[in-house]
């Protein structure tokens, strides 16, 4: 499903940055509201079998979004992300960094950049991350790892609920 | 401590001694020679490249040789795949609930 849909995914390993790019095929509009509205990343932001829960989102410069993503077995790592630009519908940065239920954060974080565009119905995002450390991207992982082995399954679990809706 | 492979092979010159050994294993000394620096700068890089296992120390009679550890860059490598397929999963949850958003929206 969906293979006509361009993802690229490349490492800089040595200048420590990520860039990714995924078209969706939906408006620029649906896009950009799935990526700053939290009640909607709350759907789809951690890979199946984790889920993601945002425990407040103000989405503006200075603003911040504190979330946690919780494994199957309930266990919670928190992040807090710092909007430090945002352009409409066109671009955003943000500091990403892991925290502790109280909102403390452990630095170093990371850097993400992310731009919109739109051409005939499909909107395109480009994603980069900048990385202090591998580590840290190490870390990052560590949190997805929990029951990765379910994801297959937990995602066609997803897939035949959303298409009952 | 563990070394931070990121670090270790953000420097260009850690990064000229991996391609230089990853052809042939090669002794402290030769590497200096090779880059012309001092054996002190040379053991630094060695002692950060050893440490996050890029490179593989090997006595043979009174020298040291240094191996690329070419396993170490595929664990990196296999590590980064499954980077990239935690992000194909989200993305392919988003495809169904943009399809969600775009039927409510009609």
């Amino acid at each position: 499903m969906n293979n006509h849909l361009l993802f690229d995914f490349t490492v800089d390993k040595a200048a420590k940055t990520v860039f990714i790019t995924r078209e969706f095929d939906a408006e620029l509009d649906l896009v950009w509201d799935a990526f700053t509205k939290a009640e909607i990343l709350d759907q789809w932001g951690a890979p199946a079998p984790m889920r993601c829960q945002t425990k407040y989102m103000n989405f503006e410069v200075g603003g911040r979004r504190f979330y946690a993503m919780i494994g199957p077995d309930g266990q919670e790592r928190w992040s807090v992300q710092e909007f430090t630009s945002i352009t409409p519908k066109t671009n955003f940065k943000m500091y990403n960094a892991f925290a502790d239920k109280d909102q403390n954060r452990e630095l170093p974080g990371s850097e993400w950049d992310y731009n919109f565009s739109e051409q005939n119905g499909i909107t395109t995002v480009s994603i980069t991350i900048f990385n202090e450390s591998f580590e840290r991207m190490e870390k990052l992982l560590e949190g997805f790892r929990i029951g990765f082995t379910m994801t297959l399954t937990n995602l066609e679990n997803l897939l035949v609920t959303l298409s009952q809706k | 401590m563990k070394q931070d492979i990121f670090q270790a092979i953000s420097d260009p010159t850690r990064r000229a001694i991996l391609a230089l050994i990853a052809t042939q294993a090669l002794t402290p000394n030769a590497m200096a020679h090779q880059f012309d620096m001092s054996r002190q700068a040379v053991s630094k890089h060695i002692k950060v490249l050893h440490e996050c296992e890029l490179i593989k120390p090997e006595q043979l009679g009174r020298e040291i040789y240094y191996h690329f550890n070419a396993r170490k860059m595929q664990e990196f490598d296999n590590w980064l795949a499954q980077f990239r397929k935690t992000w194909e999963t989200q993305f392919n949850q988003l495809d169904q609930v943009l399809l969600t958003m775009k039927k409510n929206k009609k």
